[in-house]
């Protein structure tokens, strides 16, 4: 393991201590509120727990089956169209929070993925396909498909931004 | 086999805390929004609720869905659809509350960069969005 991957195990920890000590003085001060948090949170937790084993079946099969050298030619930095087309369509059909994503992410990183590919994805997450025809009965069938095709359109163009600005 | 098990786990647990702690912060944060949402946070000139609206959106995690119910009885309440539409794109682009996680996995600037430009996509998306309706309603 390098020192780079010991920091960030190291990061995630005191991160995590950091907000339980923030939940803890916040106790002090608003118990019943602090106990409503926790609440959402144990709710949250069952609610990701199911979708945290598919990630985990997915990680596998990715280190299982993919090679790098053929992920640094889908999603690396000579990819071309079919590495943004894989991006944005992989982020549509990408489901649950975006938090149990990121080790499948950091994994694509590793294994050579572009900054923009990556950021792509993440945008073209915010369309969720089981949830349109709940969006449309809220602000009707145009709304739906005019935001559903402006968020695709914006997908590449955020991830090339960051690109752009973060890894010059 | 093994090897490939092996890195998975690692780079699961790796993360465990990480998403444990998101976890507990993004529970914090919806327990905040309705109280904000009664103390008067809407009701100004439109572009001010455009903002205002897209910075609850960035900073609120719960799933898209809760933008839509939050959105339709925002539209019911008098709150203009510029507004709303900021508040459901940036809900799902935008991440204030993972952005710690985010930098932690995939690193500070590309975080940062990332969240600011799906900021600024959000409001063309909003613009573009309402403004397209317009044009198509007549």
């Amino acid at each position: 393991m390098s020192s780079r991957d010991k920091t960030g195990k190291r990061g995630g920890w005191w991160f995590l201590l950091a907000v339980i000590i923030g939940y803890g003085v916040l106790f002090l001060f608003e118990p019943g509120w602090v106990k409503g948090a926790i609440g959402h949170f144990l709710h949250l937790l069952a609610t990701l727990a199911p979708i945290l084993a598919v990630v985990m079946a997915l990680l596998w099969l990715i280190n299982l089956l993919v090679d790098p050298k053929r992920i640094r030619k889908n999603l690396g930095h000579d990819s071309g169209l079919r590495g943004w087309v894989i991006a944005i369509v992989g982020g549509i059909l990408s489901h649950g929070p975006v938090y149990a994503w990121y080790p499948l992410l950091i994994d694509l990183q590793r294994h050579g993925t572009r900054p923009a590919l990556l950021a792509t994805f993440l945008f073209a997450r915010s369309i969720k396909l089981p949830w349109l025809p709940m969006l449309a009965y809220y602000f009707g069938a145009g709304y739906m498909l005019l935001f559903t095709l402006l968020l695709t359109l914006f997908s590449p163009l955020v991830g090339w931004l960051t690109e752009r600005t973060c890894c010059r | 086999m093994n090897s490939s098990a092996r890195r998975t786990l690692s780079a699961f647990m790796g993360i465990l805390p990480i998403l444990v702690g998101v976890l507990l912060l993004a529970s914090m944060v919806v327990q905040l929004i309705p109280g904000l949402m009664r103390s008067g946070l809407f009701g100004h000139s439109l572009w001010e609720d455009t903002l205002v609206a897209a910075l609850v959106g960035s900073i609120a995690t719960a799933q898209p869905i809760v933008s839509y119910v939050f959105g339709g009885e925002l539209l019911k309440a008098g709150v203009d659809l510029l507004a709303v539409t900021a508040l459901i794109v940036t809900w799902v682009t935008v991440g204030i509350v993972p952005l710690p996680a985010e930098a932690t996995a995939l690193g500070r600037r590309f975080a940062l960069w990332r969240n600011l430009w799906a900021f600024v996509a959000a409001l063309l998306i909003s613009a573009l969005t309402v403004g397209c309706l317009h044009v198509l309603k007549g």
